[in-house]
């Protein structure tokens, strides 16, 4: 639903990565963040799910007007939030299945009755045009990268947040596998339903379109714009935008 | 790891950390003592003669006792495991005899007392369920002992100890000692002298007892020791699946448990031994139990050690003939003050035998796993094979794991595979698993079940959930 980044200022290792974030989301809009590696995308999103290796240094994340940089991440999640990981972490010996049950019972705080559970789970494999023995697997360990993602949209459709933070969630898929996260996604949209997605390719944002589209360099947004604004950065690379950064100066913190 | 190495284990634990643990033991209750025979304090000529007379035992037991106590009094602590120097061997009642009513077949025989403390525990509920038998051991004697008519039909022997002795007395005299002879170390010496209670388990050829037969230990007393001696035979082409589980009151001082465990398994056969130790946390667990393996048979062990102050327990399965198997899956969990020093024995005596230990480790707090394990290939052991894999996880900075693995290798065309892993809770898992939802505790609690999910897998589902259950108990308050 509906995000707020208010100045927010980011730091790791005593290194300031964002500098003065500012970006609205509002409830049922797509939005998509592009620009340079280790720019500081990845923080941007972590930060929001509360990944406990960033310090705040200053600002607010108002989700739906609640600060959620004051939430424990568990939290954060049973508010709505869902973060698609960029390199999705690997858990030996807890299959898919039960963490599934587990964290949907976590984030209502009720018991899922077994048949609504694996009823809710045939029509996720289904869309992701998956096999029901993947869910038998240990979480994540042994997929592959594309498997990972899928698996990541997997956990979305039976998680059912009310807004995703998916961090390059196209990268290292084929053509197909990205038509089938696609899916997954669009099938998630409703007017109740926002998304702020990290991509460096257009060609995600020809399958789910996005209503806006922000370019982050040097942990700030520089630039924000329609759909075309992610034709252009593809024919022109990101020196252009790069440039454009250099030349507006930074806010102090 | 410097650290891990340098000696910090001790007995010095802060009488709060122990309050703590106490409270935390759901076990921890106790019934008034109103037995038949408390024999004195400590171990005495006296103390094994009251034993044997009061077993009414055949003159060669009461004289392999006597023989047995020389052997112990000759033996020193052993010093290369676990630290024993709070276990004060004269402080503890060897003998107590609970109640004149022995070996009950049903529950109303058993005085109210005690069998309200196995209600407590769920044994007689359990047993109504997916069990051949069933046997109760509380203090030194077994109060329970009852096997399913349908196991009993075909032949299969379940009973206590003593009772084996007195109704088979050749198949009893024919094995008994024969695999753990009292001169194999000072602790399996003490139980010949003073054992009392276990089992007497034998599966005629053949015989398949699908469900499995369960005891379970019960300490109740102060100070006291048990010393339980279980003997199985399993005849040709048999197989068994046994399970013990043990639990005792919180005392602020120790008690003692030092059992002996018998197997032999006839070619072709296969046995399963499972235990679920979770005694309170100021009893020494020092367990001798060995497995003798026959051509082709095939035994696993499934410890789990996550109750007792300091446990020294290494099961042991001796392939003796060709095409012999062993494997022995070990789970020790350690938290405050414990010291779980676990692992397995094998040794391959025969062509063609092959074996595997699993060792999964979990400390928390100040609390410290050891794994300790021997593979022994003999000379013309040809072609023997065996895999030892030894995973530590680490929960807090204070945790501590070792690990000292020992392999003899005479033989120039076995292959043998160590692997160990040592590893933290990663910050990530956690951070995941939490975006997901999950509390942190849950978080942690769920990352620990999958550590240790290679063997709860191979376990009951029952026994799985319980111990499941057992280590969330541990985990309790473990973050923050
Ligand atoms: N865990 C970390 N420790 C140290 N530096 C980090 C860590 N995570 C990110 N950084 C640094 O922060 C900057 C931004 O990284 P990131 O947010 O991952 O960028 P992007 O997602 O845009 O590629 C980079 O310089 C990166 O090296
Ligand atoms: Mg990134």
């Amino acid at each position: 639903m509906n995000l707020e980044i208010k100045d927010l200022w980011v730091s790791i290792d005593n290194e300031m990565i964002l500098k003065g974030v500012n970006l609205h989301v509002p409830a049922g809009q797509f939005h998509a963040i592009m620009g340079p590696n280790g720019n500081g995308k990845s923080t941007l999103v972590k930060a929001i799910a509360g990944a406990p290796e960033y310090t705040i240094e200053r600002g607010e994340v108002l989700y739906n007007g609640v600060n959620v940089l004051e939430l424990e991440p568990d939290e954060r999640a049973r508010q709505g939030l869902y973060l698609a990981f960029q390199y999705p972490v690997e858990i030996p010996g807890v299959t898919v299945a039960n963490f599934l049950r587990l964290a949907i019972q976590a984030r209502t705080g009720k018991e899922v009755e077994f048949m609504d559970f694996y009823k809710k789970l045939t029509r996720a494999l289904e869309i992701l045009d998956w096999d029901e023995s993947w869910v038998n697997r240990y979480l994540n360990q042994g997929f592959s990268g594309g498997e990972k993602k899928r698996n990541e949209i997997l956990q979305m459709l039976m998680l059912e947040p009310s807004f995703a933070l998916m961090d390059e969630t196209d990268s290292g898929l084929d053509i197909d596998a990205l038509k089938v996260v696609a899916k997954g996604v669009n099938a998630m949209r409703s007017a109740n339903f926002s998304a702020l997605m990290i991509t460096h390719y257009n060609r995600l944002l020809e399958f789910i379109v996005p209503d806006m589209v922000h370019i982050m360099v040097d942990g700030r947004i520089v630039k924000s714009g329609g759909k075309e604004l992610a034709v252009e950065l593809e024919a022109n690379g990101y020196e252009p935008v790069k440039a454009m950064a250099a030349s507006q100066p930074a806010a102090a913190f | 790891m410097p650290e891990a190495i340098e000696e910090r284990f001790s007995d010095n634990i802060p009488d709060a950390a122990i309050a703590q643990i106490n409270e935390s033991y759901e076990f921890g209750w106790s019934q008034p003592e109103n037995y038949t025979i408390k024999a004195p304090k400590g171990l005495s000529r006296e103390v094994v003669e009251l034993i044997s007379k009061s077993k009414e035992e055949p003159a060669w037991m009461l004289e392999f006792r006597l023989k047995a106590l020389d052997i112990y009094r000759s033996k020193p602590v052993p010093k290369w495991g676990a630290d024993l120097s709070g276990l004060d061997l004269e402080n503890i009642y060897y003998y107590i005899k609970p109640t004149d009513a022995l070996n009950s077949r049903t529950w109303d025989d058993v005085p109210d007392d005690i069998k309200r403390t196995f209600d407590k525990l769920g044994i007689p509920e359990s047993e109504r369920g997916m069990l051949a038998g069933v046997g109760a051991q509380y203090e030194s004697e077994m109060v329970y002992h009852n096997l399913k008519e349908e196991w009993e039909k075909l032949g299969v022997i379940f009973l206590s100890i003593e009772d084996g002795m007195r109704e088979h007395p050749e198949l009893f005299r024919e094995h008994f000692g024969t695999v753990i002879p009292p001169e194999d170390n000072k602790f399996a010496a003490v139980n010949s002298a003073v054992w009392s209670g276990g089992s007497f388990v034998y599966v005629p050829k053949n015989v398949k007892v699908e469900v499995p037969l369960q005891t379970y230990f019960r300490i109740n007393a102060e100070n006291s020791g048990q010393f339980e001696r279980t003997l199985i035979i399993i005849d040709e082409g048999a197989y068994a699946h046994y399970i013990e589980g043990c639990t005792a009151p919180s005392y602020s001082s120790d008690s003692f448990h030092s059992g002996v465990i018998e197997i032999i398994v006839k070619k072709g056969a296969r046995m399963r031994y499972s235990t679920i130790q979770n005694w309170s946390h100021n009893v020494y667990n020092l367990v001798t139990q060995r497995a003798a393996v026959y051509e082709g048979a095939h035994m696993e062990w499934v410890d789990g050690n996550l109750g007792s102050k300091v446990t020294m327990k290494y099961p042991a399965t001796y392939l003796l003939e060709p095409h012999a198997r062993g494997e022995i899956l070990s789970i020790a969990m350690a938290t405050t003050g414990q010291h779980q020093d676990a692992g397995g024995k094998v040794v391959h005596f025969a062509p063609n035998t092959s074996s595997s230990i699993v060792s999964k480790s979990i400390s928390k707090n100040d609390g410290r796993s050891s794994y300790r394990g021997l593979v022994k290939v003999y000379d013309g052991a040809k072609n023997a094979k065996s895999n030892v894999e030894c995973d530590a996880l680490l929960l807090n900075d204070d945790s501590r794991t070792d690990t000292y693995p020992y392999i003899e290798i005479e033989e120039k065309t076995a292959s043998v595979g160590h692997e160990a892993t040592v590893s933290k809770i990663n910050d990530e898992q956690v951070f995941y698993l939490m975006s997901r939802g999950l509390s942190e505790e849950a978080a942690t609690g769920l990352i620990v079940r999958g550590f240790i999910e290679p063997i709860a897998k191979e376990l009951p589902l029952e026994y799985a959930v319980e111990l499941n259950r057992l280590i969330e108990l541990e985990m309790e308050g473990s973050v923050g």
